[in-house]
Formats: structure tokens, C-alpha cells, sequence
């Protein structure tokens, strides 16, 4: 069948990239997607990497991958690929079950020699025959291609191999019928400092695009729909960087200077590295000595009157944890952003997983509720961003944005918004009356419960704060039982009040539903995607999306109480299945859990939802 | 607004302060009163930060901005602070435990960044709001309930550290000396970047007299030397003994005997930027050389503050961006019509 010369009209297609850590494969998969979403296409990415910066060269633990999918409707880097790169033997081994049925495979085959295959582990000379695998192999000799496009470039023979994830790249740019101007441009202003490697990139990438239209009789060609988007003017986004522009955005909105108080820590450290940059918009951006530090000068600069942030991973978490309390006591504003990682301890650094709801929620000493809450995908990292900075302000609180590896990393194309589009940040400040009057007490609350926010400098407003109980009225450290009390209680309320402040739960699907699917965070996107096919399926599903977790919205009983079981699906134990079912003990509430530091695979929800459905 | 002048209590708040009576604190608590009152910094542009233990109650008793932090980390919250806030007039509250145990790590990274505050180091080399153990300055083989038969390490010695972590400014002083310590304070708040003071403090309950072996009136101008710029490194009670260089190092003579005369007495430089004699005369011990006091070091150095902002500066002139909005459309964009 795959003999005649085919074009495909297809909605959305899955690619995957894999190869050594060393080979590129990242940096090609990011310019496909660019790409694309340059053409209208959506994107959603899935960069699957491992903890080793450079594992031995060809072995099965250095190898890295980038999955995306594009086309229209694209709520996920989809469950399994249509065509899968595969540099060398190992990347091989441990990617073609990511391959659909009816898919294709295309490999190095100048990087299939006996030593590439014993570094791979495998027994035999034939891997294809070794794996069992019956889809289709395209074997290209890239290397010896790459070489052959760069024979009079005047490089060396390691810079030239180098260069062959661009053949990749073309080849896959030919099959998908990208065009070339806009990747040459990517690939020029990526290498727009060293000139001569961008064009040995160019021409090894000219160089796979005009293999692919050379060998067009033997594989078939696609056209991608693209999509008719909202109008507007767009840019390709990951969640970490969206995570750090809503930053920016809400300090524009609220009047108030950013600062960020950090660590490296994987996923997290893209954060760092894009706020570090902002210093073109006035971020003070600080590598502190350690996560403590991080987020106690993040403490400093709020108590100073600036949005003060910081961003770590689920370690990082635990370390800030009485920092963080110091906040809840203080009532300063404070974001503290979790790009969740597989845990516990070091767990798996570069692999995704929700492991760290209940230390969000619950992992400080004493009564200290913080607000929590968590974007759905990549762009929403922008909106819940800003949106964790307004409930901080608004209500003089730390709240904790739980992002994870997978949204964090994975990119989709994003509509810039206009600047009217997110609303005024009001900034509680103390009024200058009541300064002028004397009459201003730090622990003075407004209607929410929240204290005012007086910045230091300002005359007539000093005031000491710290970590030890207050006098509800004077402020002064107070050891009286009733009213320490009255402050906890003070404390909780005023989180609970945010419920007042953010959106109502919304249902999508069918109102007759008697299954209501649920999530929170990153697995939006397969847990929608889920949803539809249920419903494609005649299954009666609704599904509902968790982004504030505490308070969670005002509405969240009536919806529960409309559905006669609830599946909370979710990438832990069930730790929001939990914490729903403290909440509500009446739901009846089936969990879909996964804790393999990957993604759900949308095929895998709807045959579990299917399974309860049946069995109950 | 700023030539106003303030008097000490103008910085005083009106809450009782709650040390034990015959503490040390006390005493450091009025010469900072009189050292800002000197400084004539207005109390609503100066912050007191502190960690945790008996000293760092001091913010509760100033009517400054003031926050008592967690244990150990003042340094750091003072560093977001003071990053974020730079007109503000910054002091670090710790003591020994707070500072060099717990908090060590933040201590040398402020240092080492040359952040523009003031750490008032208080040293009673005793953890006394937990009653009694010992600190990491408490001297090897020190009894404590912590350690009944004695420890089995060795001390910092909080110059050292100072110096180890290239501080451009070290004083000391004692709790008692308020003439000196508000002396060093002002001389600390005077200083671009990190200032530390360390001031021997006594802690009358926990380690009564922890210090009297130089502190003592009977011995003191004996055992210490009060250093100040540009005058003769001069000591004792008819100031006859002087220091003077020895080979790589420094001794003390007494003027008049073994040849020695005023000219061969070393005049003190806090100024210049090699740390090589003022390492010396810091860790001088009150044993064979006598204690320093005084401010040791003062040098200028780029503040970590500062060269913050500067870049800041620097950046958003070059690309001039006003909002987030420019800065994304200056980047990869496309337009769907």
C-alpha cells in the first residue's frame, strides 16, 4: 500500500523526534512546531528528555525525545505517533511503541552499524527484525547525506555530523510540506551568532527536503488542515514562559515591580531564565544561595511593597515550606509557582506528574491555608499566572501555582492578548487618610478579610511584622489562647472568602450526563480530548476542569451534585479525588490514576472510564 | 525632610522591651537608638530585619519598619528587600546561633554579594531564647546542656568568616562600650554594602561573663585596642603598648623597651583594599594581642544593589521596550486575519 504516490488531507498529525541527548533532536522538534503554528496549525508538544545532561553516546538511557502534534483541534501531543525519527539504534529501541498502527518510521541507517546496535543492547545485527516491527522503515543514510551536502564546507568532520538532525528535519519538513522560507529564517535567527553553522544547518536542511522529493514514490505525503484561529497576532509559547509573562502582566497590572527570588531546579529553571531576561521590563530577577533563600528574598521584596515570586519544583517546595508559612502568618502577597516533577525526593527530575497537590495544600507547620491553583495547559500558564499574583494581592496572601513538567515545557501558539483583555490588579493600599489620622493599624482588615498593604518609605505607616502571633486589633505579638483562635480562624476564612473572587465551575458535554469526568492541571487536554471521544462513542460524559483548587468555586457542590458518580482522573494516588471527597462526602467518586511520570494517553482514560462505567 | 533632625527615642517604639533584666541587649538597643538618631536616616525610610532568638526581638522595639523573621534567614529576606527597595536603610538583627548556625549559609552569601545592609552580629556564644546550648562561637570543649562533657569542635571566629567570604566591612565592639558601638554602627550604615558588626554581647542568665576576660574594667584597655583610621595602633591603660609589625606579622611592644618607639607603631589603614592585615588584627584574641575593636575593615566595593538597578537601567535603555506587549512583538509573531 504504500507503494503508489499518496497525498493525505489529515486534520492533525504526530511526530516524533528521537535521538541521542547530544543530537539536536529538541531544537528541530521546536522548529517543526514553529513552524507549523506559523501556518495557522495548532501546536502541542511533548519534550521527553532524560535527567543526564550527555548519557553515554547511543545508550538506551541517553535518549531523548520530541513529541508534537499539529493540525486543528490539537488539545494534546497525541497518544502515539504517525512517524518517528529515530537517529540511532536506541532511540529505536525505545520509541517504536509510540508508533500508531499504519505509521512510519524513518532512521539513520549509517547509525545502525554492530556498534551502534551492541551500545543499544540489542542481540542480533537486524534491530527492525529484533523489535518485531512490521510498520514501515524508511532507512536513510543521513550521515553519509549531511556529509556529502557539507563536503567543500571547510568543517570539521564532528561539526558536519552534527548538522544531520537537519536532514531530519527537512526530510519531515518535504513529508509534511512545510515550507522552507520560514525554516530557513528560524534556523537563521537561531544561529544568528555563528553564521557558519547556521548555513551548514541550511543547506543539510535543503539537503533532507530535496531527498524527500527525490524518494516521493515510495511514502505518502500529508496536508495538514491548518485552522481558522481567533484573529489576532500570535507566538509560539511553553508554559514556563507563559507562566513568567502573566507574571509580567500582572505587574503591570497592579502597579506593583516583579521580583523573583529562585533556585535552578529542573523543570522549574526556564523561569528563571526568561524573568533573568525581563530585566528589558524592570524584573528584578535574583539566583539566590539555595530554595530557602529563594523564597525568603521573595518575602523581603513583598514586605518592601513589590509582586514578589518564586519559582521551584516539588524539592524546592518542601524546602520553602516554612518561608512560606512566614508569609501566611505575615499576610504578605507571595506566588510561589511548583512546576511538579515525579517525586518523592529526586524522583524523576524531567518527568511530569501531580504528586504535589497535598504539600501544596497542607505541607506547612500549624494552621496556614494558601490559596492554590493550577493552569490547565501551557497558555493557561499565562492567565493562572496572573491570576495567582491577583488573588496574592488582592487578598494578601501566598498562593502556590501548581504547573508541571508537562505544560511547562510543551509549547502551543498563543494569541497575544490585548491590553485591555486582563483587568486592573487592585493594590490594597493603605489609605492616606487614615495614615494622616493615625488611626491605621497593620492587622486593619478590609471586607475580605485581607490586611491593607503599607509600603515601606511611606511615613506615619511603620510597623513591625514577624512570625510570632498578633493581637487581631493592635498587631502587637499577642500569646492570648482566644485570640491566637481568632486568627487562625480569621486566616482561614479570609482564603475561603477568595471563593467569591474567581469564576464558577463549568461543564462541558452533555447535560444528561450521569458521569461527570474531572481534572485539575496539566491533563486537560487528554482528559477533554477523552471526554469527546466518550461521547463520539455514545457514552453520556461531562467533563469539568479544575484551575482553582482552594478555595475551589462557590458552585463546585450544586455541579458534583448533579452527577450520580464522579471520576477524578489524575497523575497521583488521588490526591485530589481526596481532597474532593473531604470536601464533599456525599459524592460518589471513582479515581483514574497513573504515576509513571508521563502523560496520560487519551486511549488509556476512555478505556478506564469505560471500565467503571461498566462495572458499576 | 531629611535635614529634620531625630532624637533616640524618636526611633523607639512603644512597646515594653522584654529582656532580662542585665542584659546585654539592652545596651545595644540605646546605641542604636543614638546611632540612627546621629544618622539622621528618618525611621519610616529605615527597616530592622531579623531571624529568631533573643536578639532578634529587637524590631518589635524600634518605630521603624521592622519584621522578625524565621530562623536564620534574615539575611535573606533583607537582601529581597533591600534589592527591591534600595532608598530604604536596611539593619540585620542575629545573633550567633541565627547568623552562623542556621542561618551561616545566607551570612556568606550576603557578604559575598556586597548587598548594601548592616548586620549587627550579637555574640554571647550561647543559645539562650532555647536556654542554654552551645552556639557554633562557643570555644572548643565549651559545657553546655548540650554538650555536659564539654564540645568536641572548633569555633567560628565571625571575621574569619567575614573575610573568608570577601567582606569589605568588619567591626567590633562591646555591648557595654556605647560610645564605640554607636561609633561602629554609624560607621556600618555610612558603609556601601554589606556592613558586619559583631558585637560581644553577655548573656546574664545562659553564659554570664562569657567576655569579662577581656571585657572586664580591670583588664580591658589591657586586652583590647580601640582601632580607628589613620591613628597609631595604640593600647593600654597609660596607652604606652603599640603594635607593630613582626616579620609576616604583628606584635605588641611596650614603647621604650627593646628600642621601640612611637615611630615604629603601625598606623591603622580600614581603607586599604588588601584584607591581609586586617585579618590579622581581626582574629588578634585578647591572649598574646589584644582584642580589636573599632571598625578593622572598610572598604568600597560594588554593591550588589546597585549594579542590580544599573543593569536594569542599562537594559531597558538599550531596548527601550514600555510594556510586555512590546517586548512579545518585537519577538517571533505571526498574525491570523
Amino acid at each position: 500500500m504504500l507503494d503508489e504516490t499518496k497525498v493525505k488531507n489529515i486534520d492533525k498529525v504526530v511526530v516524533r523526534f528521537t535521538g541521542d541527548s547530544g543530537d539536536g533532536m529538541q531544537l528541530v522538534g521546536n522548529i517543526f512546531t514553529n513552524v507549523s503554528a506559523g501556518m495557522g496549525c495548532e501546536v502541542s508538544t511533548f519534550p521527553d528528555y532524560p535527567a543526564e545532561i550527555r548519557a553515554p553516546q547511543g545508550s538506551l538511557g541517553g535518549v531523548s525525545g520530541f513529541q508534537v502534534s499539529v493540525g486543528t483541534d490539537v488539545h494534546t501531543p497525541g497518544d502515539k505517533c504517525d512517524v518517528l525519527v529515530a537517529m540511532n539504534p536506541a532511540a529505536l529501541k525505545q520509541n517504536y511503541h509510540h508508533l500508531k498502527r499504519g505509521g512510519v518510521i524513518i532512521i539513520d541507517i549509517d547509525s545502525f552499524k554492530d556498534t551502534d546496535l551492541k551500545k543499544a543492547l540489542f542481540a542480533t545485527d537486524d534491530a527492525i527484525k529484533e523489535l518485531g516491527i512490521t510498520a514501515q522503515v524508511l532507512e536513510v543514510p543521513v550521515t553519509s547525506l549531511t556529509k556529502a551536502a557539507l563536503a567543500n564546507s571547510g568543517l570539521d568532520n564532528k561539526s558536519i555530523v552534527k548538522c544531520r538532525n537537519f536532514f531530519a528535519l527537512g526530510l519531515i519538513c518535504w513529508l509534511f510540506d512545510r515550507p522552507v522560507e520560514s525554516v530557513e529564517r528560524f534556523i537563521a535567527n537561531k544561529f544568528a551568532k555563528k553564521p557558519a553553522v547556521g548555513d551548514a544547518n541550511k543547506k543539510v536542511f535543503e539537503a533532507g527536503y530535496n531527498y524527500g522529493h527525490n524518494i516521493h514514490a515510495s511514502v505518502s505525503t500529508y496536508r495538514i488542515e491548518s485552522h481558522q484561529a481567533r484573529p489576532g497576532i500570535y507566538t509560539d509559547i511553553n508554559g514556563n514562559t507563559a507562566t513568567a509573562w502573566g507574571l509580567i502582566m500582572a505587574s503591570e497590572k497592579s502597579g506593583r515591580p516583579l521580583f523573583l527570588g529562585s533556585y535552578p531546579i529542573t523543570p522549574a529553571t526556564d523561569i528563571l531564565h526568561e524573568l533573568a531576561k525581563r530585566k528589558d521590563l524592570g524584573v528584578k530577577a535574583l539566583q539566590m544561595e539555595d530554595e530557602i533563600a529563594g523564597v525568603c528574598s521573595a518575602i523581603g521584596a513583598s514586605y518592601a511593597g513589590h509582586l514578589a515570586v518564586t519559582s521551584t519544583s516539588g524539592p524546592g517546595l518542601a524546602l520553602k515550606s516554612e518561608g512560606i508559612g512566614l508569609a501566611v502568618i505575615a499576610e504578605l502577597p507571595l506566588v510561589v509557582i511548583d512546576v511538579q516533577r515525579g517525586g518523592p525526593s529526586t524522583g524523576l527530575p524531567t518527568k511530569t506528574e501531580q504528586t504535589d497537590l497535598m504539600q501544596a495544600l497542607y505541607g506547612r507547620n500549624g494552621e496556614s491555608p494558601v490559596a492554590v491553583v493550577a493552569p490547565a495547559s501551557p497558555t493557561d500558564c499565562f492567565t493562572m499566572a496572573f491570576e495567582a499574583s491577583r488573588i496574592a494581592i488582592e487578598h494578601m496572601t501566598p498562593v502556590i501555582l501548581l504547573t508541571d513538567a508537562f505544560i511547562g515545557n510543551g509549547s502551543t501558539a498563543w494569541r497575544i492578548p490585548d491590553d485591555d483583555e486582563y483587568p486592573r490588579i487592585k493594590t490594597p493600599y493603605v489609605p492616606a487618610d487614615k495614615i494622616a489620622e493615625g488611626s491605621w493599624r497593620p492587622y486593619d482588615r478590609r471586607e475580605n478579610l485581607a490586611r491593607y498593604w503599607a509600603i515601606p518609605g511611606t511615613e506615619g505607616a511603620q510597623h513591625r511584622l514577624g512570625g510570632l502571633e498578633k493581637d487581631f486589633i493592635t498587631g502587637a505579638i499577642s500569646t492570648d489562647p482566644a485570640n491566637h483562635e481568632k486568627m487562625v480562624q480569621t486566616r482561614r476564612e479570609k482564603i475561603a472568602r477568595i471563593a467569591d473572587d474567581i469564576p464558577q465551575l463549568e461543564v462541558i458535554g452533555d447535560e444528561d450526563a450521569d458521569i461527570l469526568l474531572c481534572g485539575w492541571g496539566g491533563t486537560y487536554g487528554h482528559l477533554r480530548t477523552a471526554a469527546a471521544e466518550l461521547r463520539a462513542q455514545g457514552r453520556k460524559v461531562a467533563f469539568t476542569q479544575f484551575r482553582y483548587i482552594n478555595p475551589l468555586p462557590a458552585n463546585t457542590g450544586d455541579v458534583l451534585s448533579r452527577y450520580s458518580r464522579i471520576i477524578v482522573a489524575e497523575l497521583n494516588t488521588g490526591m485530589f479525588a481526596d481532597y474532593l471527597q473531604s470536601r464533599f462526602p456525599d459524592a460518589t467518586i471513582s479515581r483514574i490514576n497513573k504515576i509513571q511520570g508521563q502523560p496520560f494517553l487519551v486511549e488509556e482514560v476512555v478505556n478506564a472510564v469505560n471500565h467503571i462505567i461498566d462495572t458499576h | 525632610m531629611d535635614s529634620l533632625t531625630y532624637t533616640p527615642a524618636d526611633y523607639k517604639s512603644d512597646q515594653p522591651v522584654r529582656w532580662c533584666p542585665g542584659c546585654g541587649d539592652h545596651a545595644i538597643l540605646n546605641s542604636l537608638h543614638k546611632a540612627m538618631a546621629q544618622l539622621g536616616v528618618p525611621p519610616h525610610r529605615t527597616a530592622v530585619i531579623s531571624g529568631i532568638g533573643c536578639s532578634s526581638r529587637l524590631p518589635y522595639y524600634m518605630n521603624t519598619y521592622g519584621f522578625h523573621t524565621i530562623h536564620g534567614r534574615a539575611a535573606a529576606i533583607a537582601t529581597g528587600f533591600k534589592v527591591a527597595n534600595p532608598e530604604m536603610s536596611v539593619w540585620q538583627i542575629s545573633g550567633d546561633g541565627d547568623g552562623l548556625a542556621i542561618g551561616g549559609n545566607h551570612f556568606i552569601h550576603a557578604v559575598r554579594r556586597n548587598i548594601d545592609i548592616n548586620i549587627l552580629l550579637f555574640n554571647n556564644k550561647i543559645y539562650g531564647l532555647t536556654k542554654g546550648q552551645y552556639s557554633p562561637t562557643s570555644d572548643r570543649g565549651f559545657v553546655s546542656k548540650s554538650s555536659p562533657y564539654g564540645t568536641t569542635e572548633d569555633p567560628f571566629i565571625p571575621a574569619e568568616l567575614v573575610f573568608g567570604a570577601r567582606g569589605n566591612f568588619f567591626a567590633r565592639t562591646i555591648d557595654v562600650e556605647l560610645q564605640i558601638s554607636q561609633e561602629v554602627m554609624t560607621a556600618a550604615a555610612l558603609h556601601h554594602g554589606t556592613s558586619v558588626v559583631e558585637i560581644l554581647q553577655n548573656c546574664v542568665i545562659f553564659n554570664n561573663g562569657i567576655h569579662s576576660r577581656i571585657t572586664d574594667r580591670e583588664y580591658r584597655a589591657d586586652r583590647t585596642i580601640h582601632l580607628r583610621h589613620g591613628e597609631k595602633m595604640l593600647f593600654g591603660k597609660d596607652m604606652n603598648r603599640g603594635l607593630v609589625r613582626d616579620g609576616f606579622l604583628v606584635k605588641a611592644v611596650t614603647l621604650g623597651e627593646d628600642g621601640y618607639t612611637i615611630d615604629d607603631v603601625l598606623v591603622h589603614d580600614a581603607h586599604t583594599p588588601s584584607n591581609f592585615l586586617h585579618q590579622q588584627l581581626a582574629m588578634m584574641d585578647g591572649n598574646d594581642l589584644p582584642l580589636a575593636i573599632g571598625v578593622i575593615r572598610d572598604v568600597d566595593a560594588p554593591t550588589y544593589n546597585d549594579d542590580v538597578h544599573r543593569q536594569i537601567h542599562d537594559v531597558q535603555s538599550a531596548k527601550g521596550f514600555r510594556s510586555l506587549r512590546d517586548m512579545i512583538l518585537a519577538g517571533d509573531t505571526w498574525e491570523v486575519k
